[in-house]
């Protein structure tokens, strides 16, 4: 992997561009000490701290644009963190400002939206502070030039995700929903944390700058290890098998936050954490070739559960997992599926986000429902949301010309070249796609109306459908835009390399046919099922699959019976044991020793002759040991 | 020489000795108490006069002075209890006990 | 300027200010000792300003006076990085505890004597100084056991329901292990037959294996009992939960730490060799008791029970800090000294506010604090995270660094010991979430929040923990220095990275 040499000390815009970090993270510092003094104002302040991010992402991005490819790795110098461990600083390279954009420019959009869908709730200024935390968070992220900063932002965006998703923690499903998200998180925090700690003894360093140069020449069996610890943590984190329980809870939390964090930024940090370590997974294709495997089983699992779910937002949830199983999938290929995986992750935060604002929309409208079989016939009701709705359905199902036709197709081309298996699955992936997505679109806006009778469905605000326009339109050209002519690609070599050869643009391979085939099958038996049939109220028992796939393929139960229970069961053994065996043997002791002294305290009865006595002996074994000892 | 001085002493001793463990009056085992001190003092002037130095003698006159002592607070116990309890056994005396 | 006997000195000329005030005196006491703790925070700030980490001493500010000149024993006091930063940590904290107290006393029973109370917390503080200044080993060990005295009047007098009981194994634990320490004491000074108890002549003076593979234990199960590692630690949760919320801190805050700092100083120091070979003892004794620890915290359902638990957990992580005998993972253990001393303080004082509030330790009496009270809830919160080591906190850079100066070396302990990161989330957010999360409970309902006397407690701690989390290394600088010099004196070789990678290449930017 060629990379072009990171240059210190930046100016301009990517000198400053900690204040990316800084601003939001002040909003977060102001809106939380603030109290209840900053209610009126504070979600104006959310508002400009995280457009005030996007204001200096952009001026950085722009600059870059004016520099060579040679010139645009350049590390922002913060200050000494750990002495002699870690320097903390900051690296704005093609790839962290790529990220640095989607997360401002759609956190901002989200931000702006929350204005509208949190209005009525009393708490809307602590909402937003979480928000600020977590662009913050996920900035320090992806910007820090090193594993232990990228960690902390990891962790960072694991408690602001904890602290939205248990937003309504009066309610008990909230608050265990985001512990759960926090935990199993954590185990994927484990797993990173001794990847991070593996980097540490065998480069001496955790920069990203000098372990890459240097790390192809480290054994292979470490670096696959490193490898497979890395990608530990990005399961967690990316919701990926076998780590991805947490993310259908955590639809928990208000809408925009499962558009924000649970859809278009923090669940692909996965993919960050993996194209951004690609010289290490390059050195060691064994833990690659897992990268891909994990990919594909959770892109089918994830659009597996995707088909079963009547909650809307389960739906676009096991969306969202199989969506970022491509990414996963086209970051296991090395540096041919780097630009698709980025690609592909920019344009799904762009039609995921919409879509799940517009489903914030729709249960704004229906006093909170996410029953998809309460819905129906939404069209004629909320037509901006519909629409826009749409248009990030159809980008999701890969129809031609929308962004997730060139990003999808991109990244099954590419797994058809390096292995056929892991492409044809994709492709099956990408027809079920076109089922579930299809199933949800007509049980919301076509068919029958099927509302509880107190529902008044209404449009949303402008403040919450602009957004949704703005997010429509990236979601119809940027696919476009970023794949035709390799533009990603090339954008992006100086930061993860680029492939010997470039691949071109091939709209009728037969994988690509077979893909809309599939897709359009997939719509039309949706479309029978669900839009011309009868939808029923309460749902049908349905198959075993259908139970298996509403069950979440079972990861729940197998979480509880694999590990919660036992875990339960350790820890009652635990406390008794330290109860009875440790701190029994204590008092035991102290009982024993205690029960000895109160039978040898019989000894003292009172009667002074029975002391005369003792006394006598006492006397006479001192004197025959003394005449003993004469003796010697 | 000094063999049956010795002998006396222990004699008396034994005597003394017994008398505590076994006589329940309290006089009387006060009174075997103070045989023993002397059974001892007399082993102390024995030793003093077979070794021709003072030392022995200097202890038999401290034993006395401190058997004195103890007599006067040994009878004002004694007559005190006999006072509330009428009684001298030693026996009846054990209240203070475990 | 004698500075150490001074701070020695000022704590317990105020004990006895405040013990001598009349009777009925309770808030002049309150104030006067409130006073003297700042005056002591003062000083020490003061002291740490004159530091010098880089110096060659060993000992700065180092007094000697003769005290029994026919065993050698002096009032030998002196500071380097780590006796600092935990003296720091003290003077610190006693304001606060201070602070935090003001209502403990007078409580339920009025028969209690508040000025004894304050007197007591006075007299600790001077002798918690004293325990970390000392430099002669004879007066440590005078100070080590010292400190006893008032913690067991605080328990004991001040506590809960079975504040005897917890008080007297508290006592008894504390004085078996303080003797075994007495024996190796004295037998180090008569086996160095150096004729002085002074520190820093007795290292490296016992040079036999195995006198001091016994005189290590001798010393160790004492540090083990008070520190506590797994398994000497059952008295901990008893005494911790009987103590006042105050004495919680203090006790778990800053007496346990002589413990780890004990280990860390005399272990190590006077025998490298058997702390060498005891090494694989420790690990798996602190590893143990960090898993074990953590799940059993997991189970509780007192509160109090469940934060001392969490320490035990912790004092794991700092002795296989100590033990791994690494920079990284000495300096870390030494940082997480004083991180946990603050972390751990925050989350006792607010449980005691919670239970102030509502009467009750279990947690199951609570619920939905967050709805009625959410700056106490979101204090809690912030101390939990704290006691979870979130990144960006304080407790964060001293368990990385713990964790990855073991694994340096210890690859596998490390490894074990870091699944306690995933059961500390477990065990904090699921205490937290029946505590503050779901519907009010109908007791906790009208529970107020915090008033501004426990704003001024709990906002310094929850500042500092903040603070150093994306700074610490103003306190790094101390620290380190005197543990290169410490693990000099082990002898023990740093890491080599396989692969080293090479400085970043430097050059001229945009």
């Amino acid at each position: 992997m060629e990379t072009a040499e990171i240059i210190q000390g930046a100016g301009g815009a990517i000198g400053a561009s900690w204040l990316m970090i800084a601003l939001p993270l002040l909003g977060a510092a102001i809106l939380l000490l603030g109290g209840r003094r900053t209610n009126g104002w504070g979600h104006l302040l959310g508002v400009a701290m995280s457009l005030g991010a996007f204001v200096v992402a952009v001026l950085s991005f722009v600059q870059m644009l004016g520099l060579d490819d040679s010139r645009r790795r350049q590390a922002v110098e913060l200050f000494d963190f750990i002495p002699g461990m870690v320097k903390m600083g900051l690296l704005i390279d093609p790839l962290s400002i790529s990220f640095a954009l989607l997360i401002t420019g759609v956190g901002s959009l989200i931000h702006i939206y929350s204005i509208g869908y949190m209005s009525h709730d009393p708490d809307r200024r602590r909402f937003f502070a979480y928000l600020n935390l977590f662009v913050a968070a996920m900035l320090l992220l992806v910007l820090a030039d090193n594993y232990v900063g990228l960690y902390i932002g990891w962790e960072g965006v694991g408690l602001a995700s904890y602290l939205l998703i248990g937003f309504w923690q009066h309610k008990p499903s909230a608050a265990t929903a985001a512990k759960k998200a926090f935990i199993v998180n954590r185990v994927g925090d484990f797993g990173l944390a001794i990847g991070i700690f593996t980097i540490w003894t065998t480069f001496g360093s955790v920069a990203y700058g000098p372990v890459f140069e240097v790390a192809g020449e480290a054994d292979q069996g470490v670096l696959t290890a490193i490898g497979l610890l890395l990608l530990l943590g990005a399961c967690g984190k990316s919701a990926q098998l076998p780590l991805q329980s947490w993310l259908l809870d955590a639809m928990e939390g208000p809408t925009p936050v499962s558009a924000l964090i649970h859809a278009a930024t923090m669940v692909t940090a996965g993919v960050y954490l993996v194209v951004r370590s690609g010289a290490i997974f390059e050195a060691a294709s064994t833990a690659q070739f897992v990268v891909t495997i994990v990919g594909v089983a959770t892109l089918l699992a994830g659009a597996i559960i995707g088909c079963a779910k009547d909650d809307i937002k389960k739906a676009l949830a096991g969306s969202t997992m199989s969506q970022i199983g491509y990414m996963m999938l086209a970051a296991g290929l090395g540096p041919v599926g780097y630009a698709f995986a980025i690609a592909h992750l920019i344009t799904h935060g762009f039609f995921k986000a919409n879509m799940f604002l517009g489903a914030g929309s729709v249960m704004h409208a229906m006093n909170d429902e996410v029953d998809m079989r309460k819905y129906g016939g939404l069209f004629s009701v909320m037509k901006v949301t519909a629409i826009t709705f749409g248009i990030g359905y159809l980008a999701i199902i890969g129809f031609p010309l929308l962004s997730g036709y060139f990003t999808k197709d991109g990244i099954i081309e590419s797994a058809m070249h390096v292995n056929p298996v892991l492409g044809w699955l994709a492709v099956a992936g990408a027809g079920i796609t076109g089922f579930y997505m299809s199933r949800v679109m007509f049980m919301t806006f076509f068919g029958k109306r099927r509302w509880a009778p107190d529902a008044h469905p209404h449009e949303s605000p402008a403040v919450m459908t602009i957004p949704l326009v703005i997010l429509s339109i990236g979601s119809v050209f940027l696919g476009a835009y970023l794949i035709l002519g390799n533009r990603l690609m090339l954008f992006l070599a100086p930061a993860v390399g680029r492939p010997a050869d470039l691949p071109g643009f091939h709209p009728f391979s037969a994988p690509g046919l077979t893909t809309l085939a599939l897709v359009a099958v997939g719509a039309a038996i949706a479309w029978a099922k669900y839009g011309r049939a009868e939808v029923p109220q309460v749902a049908p028992r349905g198959s075993f699959l259908t139970t298996f796939a509403r069950r979440d393929l079972y990861g729940d139960a197998l979480n509880e019976s694999l590990f919660m229970r036992p875990g339960q069961w350790l820890t009652r053994i635990a406390v008794f044991f330290d109860n009875r065996a440790v701190d029994g043997l204590v008092n035991g002791l102290a009982a024993g020793i205690g029960g000895t002294s109160g039978r040898m305290r019989r000894l003292q009865n009172g009667f002074v002759r029975s002391y005369a006595l003792s006394i006598l002996f006492g006397a006479a074994m001192v004197v025959g040991a003394l005449l003993y000892v004469g003796t010697l | 020489m000094t063999t049956h001085y010795l002998v006396l002493s222990v004699l008396l001793f034994t005597i003394g000795a017994v008398g505590v463990l076994i006589r329940r009056n309290a006089i009387v085992a006060f009174m075997c108490v103070e045989l023993m001190l002397n059974a001892c003092n007399l082993a102390f002037v024995t030793f003093a006069r077979q070794h021709g130095n003072l030392d022995g003698q200097i202890i038999a006159f401290f034993v006395m002075v401190v058997a004195a002592a103890e007599v006067v607070v040994g009878l004002a116990i004694i007559v005190t209890i006999f006072r509330t309890r009428r009684s001298a056994s030693i026996d009846d005396a054990n209240l203070l006990k475990y | 300027m004698p500075w150490l006997s001074i701070l020695i000195a000022v704590p317990v000329l105020g004990s006895v200010g405040v013990a001598l005030l009349p009777k009925g005196a309770d808030k002049l006491a309150k104030q006067l000792t409130l006073a003297v703790s700042l005056i002591v925070l003062g000083l020490t700030i003061a002291m740490a300003v004159q530091f010098s980490p880089g110096s060659t001493d060993r000992f700065q500010f180092a007094e000697t006076y003769r005290w029994i000149p026919s065993f050698g024993v002096h009032f030998g006091v002196g500071v380097d990085g780590i006796a600092l930063v935990l003296i720091a940590l003290s003077a610190v904290l006693v304001p606060i505890v201070v602070l935090a107290s003001w209502h403990d006393a007078d409580a339920p029973t009025a028969k209690r004597s508040v000025k004894a109370y304050f007197s007591l917390l006075l007299l600790l503080e001077a002798m918690m100084v004293g325990v970390f200044a000392a430099t002669d080993v004879f007066l440590f060990y005078v100070f080590f056991e010292a400190m006893l005295i008032p913690m067991y009047f605080m328990i004991g007098s001040y506590g809960g329901a079975q504040r005897s009981y917890a008080a007297v194994k508290f006592l008894l634990y504390s004085l078996f292990g303080g003797l075994l320490m007495l024996v190796a004491v004295i037998a180090l000074y008569v086996i160095a037959d150096k004729g002085t108890f002074m520190f820093p002549e007795l290292i490296g003076a016992i040079t036999d294996p195995a006198t001091q593979k016994w005189l290590f234990l001798g010393f160790f199960i004492a540090f083990a009992i008070k520190a506590p590692l797994w398994p000497f630690h059952t008295w901990l949760p008893d005494a911790a939960a009987q103590a006042p919320a105050g004495a919680a801190v203090l006790l778990v805050g800053v007496l346990d730490k002589v413990g780890t700092y004990g280990m860390l100083r005399f272990c190590l120091e006077l025998f490298p060799d058997a702390s060498k070979f005891f090494t694989p003892l420790v690990l798996v004794l602190s590893v143990v008791g960090i898993v074990y620890g953590a799940i059993v915290a997991i189970g509780q359902t007192d509160m109090k029970r469940l934060i001392a638990y969490t320490s035990i957990s912790h004092f794991g992580f700092i002795a296989m800090g100590v033990f791994a005998m690494t920079a990284n993972a000495a300096s870390g253990a030494t940082l997480y000294m004083v991180n946990h001393g603050f972390s751990t303080g925050a989350l006792f004082l607010i449980a005691g506010f919670l239970i102030y509030r509502r009467g009750s330790h279990h947690i199951q009496d609570y619920g939905g604090v967050q709805k009625v009270a959410p700056v106490l809830a979101g204090t809690f919160l912030v101390a939990g995270l704290s006691g979870l080591a979130l990144p960006g906190l304080s407790t964060f850079v001293s368990e990385f660094m713990v964790l990855i100066g073991t694994y340096e070396r210890y690859v596998v302990p490390a490894i074990i010991a870091t699944s306690g990161v995933v059961l500390a989330a477990i065990y904090i957010l699921w205490m937290y979430q029946r505590v503050a999360n779901g519907p009010t409970a109908e007791k906790v309902q009208g529970m107020r929040d915090l008033d501004s006397r426990e704003k001024w407690v709990i906002v310094p701690l929850l500042a500092l923990i903040v603070a150093l989390g994306f700074f610490p290394k103003p306190i790094l600088d101390v620290i380190n220095p005197a543990v290169d010099k410490t693990l000099a004196n082990v002898s023990v070789t740093e890491f080599k990275p396989a692969v080293p990678a090479v400085a970043e290449p430097k050059g001229a930017g945009e």
